[in-house]
């Protein structure tokens, strides 16, 4: 059965996001044992896309296979021929840039890049610079690619490190690979640029009011950008059915429930993946995969 | 001397309030003319970024002296204000702007 399945999926060109609207309710586990077990008869390359907080890294023993230092472009005033008109505070939206007195003031962390003071300063006196805002790395393990970047302390915007990121795996990894990112969690910028990009989603939820209650705003969310959805249930056996009833309510397919024990915790604490160790967890894995199948099904 | 508050009304017994860059309005009182002016500040709500940044240029126009305040500003803000050249007092988010500024007089309120 699982060769038949892996056998399917290799057709699948296919983007994954794996996200959730809680924090903590299984993303990574889900994604690093998606990931590995799925690259034991495919190509898969995982993503982690969570550079607030990335931590897939924790759970992947590879070799570095690269590193790389990223950069935004912000704006650097020069007061030569500046005329100290304001078009540029004017046209940001985001208060990254201001006139005082005589003087123009940048906020990097705040500099979203999007050229509109230096391309309409009628002096050209913003021109834009690189400043370093993260670092990306890339691993294989085993037969698995494994590319994850980190945003320094400090930096604000996770969005142009995210999009960079996606950049340089579609450059590096041909559609051959499915694609696999581990979002962020919530339902602001970063979210939004981790899984835009994305054809089908995976949402990890925890079968709890509150995780119902933070999975129901993701739901909404992937509605406003038009993708298509499944539910994992991770930690299932605590909580209530809410989550289920929800899902049947609203038409959303349940593709696995992870079950709530405690050697899962230990393993994940240890850093190590759970499919291999835990066979009630490796069957749940292997319907996750088999959901795949019916995607390429239906495509 | 001018002094700047951080409040939610526009006379002596309104409160204050305790943020800095999303403050509802800045009240200043000109302590020789015994004058209150004041700013409203409530469109901040609409800014999703650098609320901080855009009161602090507010704040550096009008050339207040002394700037009490609640929490205090934020980094981006703190930026700012020390181009603005003005004494910053903390920990008086809330209290009325009267008490706020007796507090002041008394030096019972801590420099920021």
């Amino acid at each position: 059965m699982t060769t038949s399945i892996v056998c399917l999926i290799e057709r699948l060109k296919m983007k994954i996001a794996i996200a959730s609207g809680k924090g903590g309710t299984g993303k990574t586990t889900v994604a690093t044992n998606l990931a590995k077990y799925l690259s034991e008869n495919r190509k898969v390359v995982l993503v982690d896309l969570d550079v607030e907080e990335p931590n897939s890294g924790l759970f992947l023993n590879g070799s570095l296979m690269n590193q790389k230092e990223m950069f935004k472009k912000i704006p650097n005033w020069e007061s030569e021929n500046c005329t100290l008109c304001g078009k540029c505070q004017s046209v940001c939206n985001f208060n990254a840039i201001m006139k005082l007195g005589e003087n123009i003031m940048v906020f990097p962390e705040l500099c979203h890049s999007c050229y509109a003071c230096s391309e309409l300063c009628p002096t050209q006196s913003l021109p834009m610079i690189p400043m370093k805002m993260g670092m990306l790395t890339e691993y294989k393990v085993e037969q698995l690619g494994f590319v994850g970047s980190k945003l320094d302390i400090g930096q604000e915007q996770a969005v142009p490190l995210i999009a960079q990121t996606l950049d340089y795996v579609d450059e590096m990894y041909s559609d051959d690979y499915l694609k696999l990112y581990d979002a962020p969690p919530g339902t602001s910028c970063p979210v939004i640029e981790a899984t835009k990009d994305a054809d089908f989603i995976f949402l990890v939820t925890e079968p709890t009011p509150f995780g119902l209650h933070d999975m129901k705003l993701a739901v909404e969310t992937m509605r406003e950008l038009k993708k298509p959805m499944a539910v994992i249930i991770n930690r299932y056996g605590i909580g209530d059915a809410e989550v289920e009833a929800y899902c049947k309510v609203e038409g959303i397919d349940i593709i696995a429930n992870f079950p709530n024990q405690r050697y899962i915790a230990e393993l994940y604490s240890q850093g190590k993946l759970i499919y291999p160790h835990v066979p009630e967890f490796k069957a749940e894995l292997l319907k996750a995969a088999d959901y795949c199948k019916h995607l390429v099904k239906e495509n | 001397m001018k002094i700047a508050f951080t409040t939610k009304g526009i006379d002596w017994d309104s409160k204050m309030d305790p943020r800095f860059g999303r403050t509802e309005f800045i009240l200043v009182y000109d302590v020789e003319k015994e004058d209150f002016t004041h700013v409203d500040n409530r469109s901040i709500a609409d800014q999703a970024h650098g609320a901080g940044p855009k009161t602090a240029q507010l704040l550096f126009d009008l050339k207040p002296d002394v700037l009490i305040t609640g929490n205090g500003p934020g980094g981006n803000a703190a930026t700012v204000l020390e181009k603005a050249n003005l004494k910053i007092y903390i920990g008086a988010g809330d209290m009325t702007v009267k008490a706020a500024y007796e507090a002041y007089k008394n030096g019972n309120l801590k420099e920021g």
